[in-house]
């Protein structure tokens, strides 16, 4: 059974068993990963260009790797030095780029909602590799393969996230992921950075992390923005280290085995520290590495959906 | 040029009268009122189940010129005015040069007459302070003398309290009222829609209704403590309403208006990313209309006013926070009160007239029209009936940036009469 819609936009709404279908696509990826020879031809003639408006790193090299693997013909560019610069319309870029017969667009934008109107003003497959503070579907996505493999299982766990909620892409598409997984979700931070109400979503908001680590299975730990946000969304970053950083003697109190998740990149002793970001609890660099498997897995549906 | 106006119903809130009259009009003037009127020589308009009511205006539209003309002229606002049922409009200061000074006052009335022979009246509002920036009062009296009919900064809120309290202190010296676009900036910075579920759920920077209410509660306590009057530009949150209502129980110089989209839409609307649904104050919740509507009801709302607010096409295909605020509104505003107000029973006729027309012009000082023998016809004619579809391929407006494009309304305006020139469904008689 294919996946319902054409492009990956986001988790909002997104069936269940297209969800299960890219989790479970992406185990083969994944093994795929493990071999000597990590290329597969699936993707053979097909050109994917990926428009990145925004920083990156990780997430560009992760999505390049994945078309690479599968064969396909790949070319892209981040935003400056682009047309962008030059005061060229996001309409007109993806069309200019499209008009050279490209099969699928992965694009990252500052914008919250670029994608969705992308994919209103041009025919290829659109991939959403971040919109603004609204979605990161492939991370989240990732997310979810990282806390099956792990823990075997979504359904009945709980998650919790915590950081800048309101600033997240990753925290929202999390959410709408893990819900429809039936997983239980908490989101943890202090009340400037939790969106309002963000409740009617189906989360609980939770102010206390040390209240909230004794009760959850895994936590996903949010990037914080330092220069952007001390002073402001928190006092002071020795602050919110003391209120909300995970520690070592944090976890060891809540006297638990969770799951530790970091989109990363991490900020050391700030949102969590060393001796938990390198220990067993751990699966950061897992996660960097199913991200792979995953962009396989949604590139591969979408391309051979048709 | 004798036009006989047969068989539509007069609503006139001035006089109370409601009643069938036929209307004898020579060279615009109303020569003869009564029954059964016959007039040889005169192109007879059929008015039965229509209505016929004072000329409407709409207080609050942009109307781009001197500035960007490739948004809007006064020509063709003129123009989308009348089809939209209106015969004066009062312009907003946000063109370029902003309308700090005499001369463009002056500029803005020689096009508005040269503007289909001057069927629609053009009253501009001028700038609270000079360049729109908030610094310095704007030649205020000056420009009061040389028809400016109101200040306001619009789009850019009077920020400085003190600025504020000295804006209303002096205008009120010649009865002008200071028109604030209610809004604190501080808390608004990258704000593109209404704080809340909707925002929390798109990812996009919330616009909280608080922020309009601080800035209403501040504002009404200055005009309290000046004697100056106050009118809040398109009130959005039903916390502001309930500021307005208690200002005005108190005695307070205090005025407000909504638009059409303000009572017809929701925040929902948003999870579009449609660019015609970005205006600012942004749309909110269903319960802010419902506190809209009892406004409108028990007169704390006076005037309806659309922000007509044009963007060329280009302008709003964007993603959604590169768009610029705003939709047009001239065209679907007689609609859309028809449509959610009249029909859905929350306004009579007479009380839709009164906020479209009397009400406006009362707050702006403008002369109350009389439809008598004798008068100048200044008269709007609508069929409350009508069903119709927007369309907005034949907007007379140079701009389409509607979210109301496939909206089916019932009521319409299907003509205007005004200074000797009449604009009847789609062509203009003179």
């Amino acid at each position: 059974m294919p996946l319902q819609s054409r492009h990956l936009l986001g988790l909002d709404g997104m069936r269940r068993e297209d969800i299960q279908l890219i989790l479970d696509t992406a185990v083969s990826f994944r093994e795929v990963l493990d071999r000597p020879i990590k290329k597969v031809p699936t993707l053979q003639g097909k050109t994917i260009v990926n428009m990145f408006f925004e920083n990156s790193t990780r997430t560009r090299l992760s999505f390049e790797l994945a078309e690479r693997r599968l064969s396909a013909d790949v070319l892209g560019f981040q935003s400056t030095g682009s047309s962008v610069s030059k005061g060229e319309t996001l309409k007109d870029t993806a069309r200019n780029i499209e008009a050279m017969k490209v099969d699928m667009v992965v694009m990252r934008h500052p914008a919250s909602g670029a994608t969705h109107y992308l994919s209103r003003v041009i025919e290829a497959n659109v991939v959403n590799a971040g919109d603004g503070q609204h979605e990161h579907p492939t991370q989240a996505l990732l997310d979810m393969y990282t806390i099956r493999e792990r823990v075997g299982r979504l359904e009945g766990l709980h998650v919790g996230i915590l950081g800048d909620i309101s600033h997240s892409r990753v925290a929202r598409s999390n959410i709408f992921g893990l819900l429809t997984m039936g997983a239980k979700v908490s989101v943890c931070g202090p009340a400037t950075m939790i969106p309002r109400d963000i409740e009617k979503l189906g989360v609980s908001v939770v102010h206390n992390l040390d209240e909230l680590l004794p009760t959850i299975d895994v936590l996903n730990v949010l990037r914080i923005q330092l220069e952007r946000d001390a002073g402001r969304l928190f006092p002071t970053i020795r602050e919110y280290h003391l209120s909300y950083g995970v520690t070592r003697r944090r976890l060891d109190k809540a006297g638990r085995d969770i799951t530790i998740m970091h989109p990363g990149p991490i900020n050391r002793d700030v949102e969590i520290s060393s001796d938990v970001a390198d220990s067993e609890h751990s699966v950061i660099l897992q996660q960097v590495l199913n991200g792979v498997a995953i962009r396989m897995a949604v590139l591969y549906l979408l391309a051979t959906r048709n | 040029m004798q036009i006989l106006l047969k068989g539509g119903r007069l609503i006139d809130p001035v006089t109370g009268r409601d009643e069938a009259v036929d209307f004898h009009v020579v060279h615009g003037r109303i020569e003869r009122m009564g029954q059964n009127l016959s007039a040889p020589a005169s192109q007879v308009i059929d008015l039965r189940g229509k209505v016929v009511a004072p000329g409407f205006f709409d207080m609050h539209v942009h109307f781009r010129e001197p500035g960007f003309e490739y948004k809007e002229t006064i020509e063709s606002g003129c123009a989308a005015a009348a089809a939209g049922g209106f015969t004066g409009v009062a312009c907003m200061p946000n063109t370029n040069p902003p309308i700090d000074d005499v001369s463009v006052i002056r500029f803005i009335q020689a096009r508005a007459r040269a503007a289909l022979n001057g069927l629609v009246d053009v009253h501009p509002i001028a700038a609270v302070t000079a360049g729109r920036k908030g610094e310095h009062l704007s030649p205020l009296a000056e420009l009061a003398a040389a028809g400016a009919v109101g200040f306001s900064d619009d789009g850019d809120p009077v920020h400085s309290a003190e600025i504020m309290r000295r804006a209303l202190e002096y205008s009120a010296m010649f009865d002008r009222p200071v028109i604030q676009h209610a809004q604190d900036p501080s808390m608004t910075k990258g704000a593109v829609m209404h704080e809340g579920f909707v925002a929390t759920t798109l990812g996009l920077a919330g616009w909280p209704d608080v922020a309009e209410e601080i800035m209403v509660v501040r504002d009404i306590r200055l005009a309290e403590y000046t004697g100056g009057r106050y009118h809040v530009a398109h009130v959005s949150a039903a916390s502001s309403v309930d500021h307005v209502r208690k200002a005005k129980a108190r005695g307070a110089r205090v005025s407000c208006e909504v638009t059409p989209h303000h009572f017809t839409l929701t925040d929902e609307v948003v999870r579009s990313y449609d660019t015609n649904t970005k205006m600012n104050p942004p749309l909110r919740t269903a319960t802010d209309i419902e506190a809209i509507k009892e406004g409108l009801k028990d007169g704390t709302i006076d005037a309806i006013a659309t922000d007509h607010a044009p963007h060329s096409f280009d302008e709003k295909e964007v993603e959604y926070s590169a768009a610029p605020f705003g939709i047009v509104g001239l065209e679907t505003a007689v609609g859309l009160t028809l449509t959610e107000l009249f029909r859905k029973n929350v306004l009579s006729l007479h009380e839709i007239v009164r906020k479209l027309s009397t009400n406006p012009r009362r707050i702006l000082r403008l002369p109350e029209i009389r439809i008598e023998e004798g008068e100048m016809a200044n008269l709007t004619m609508l069929d409350p009936n009508a069903e119709w579809v927007v369309d907005p391929t034949v907007f007379r407006s140079r701009s389409r940036n509607t979210p109301f494009g496939g909206r089916k309304l019932t009521g319409r305006p299907v003509g205007v009469l005004n200074n000797g020139q009449m604009f009847w469904g789609d062509e203009r008689l003179s």
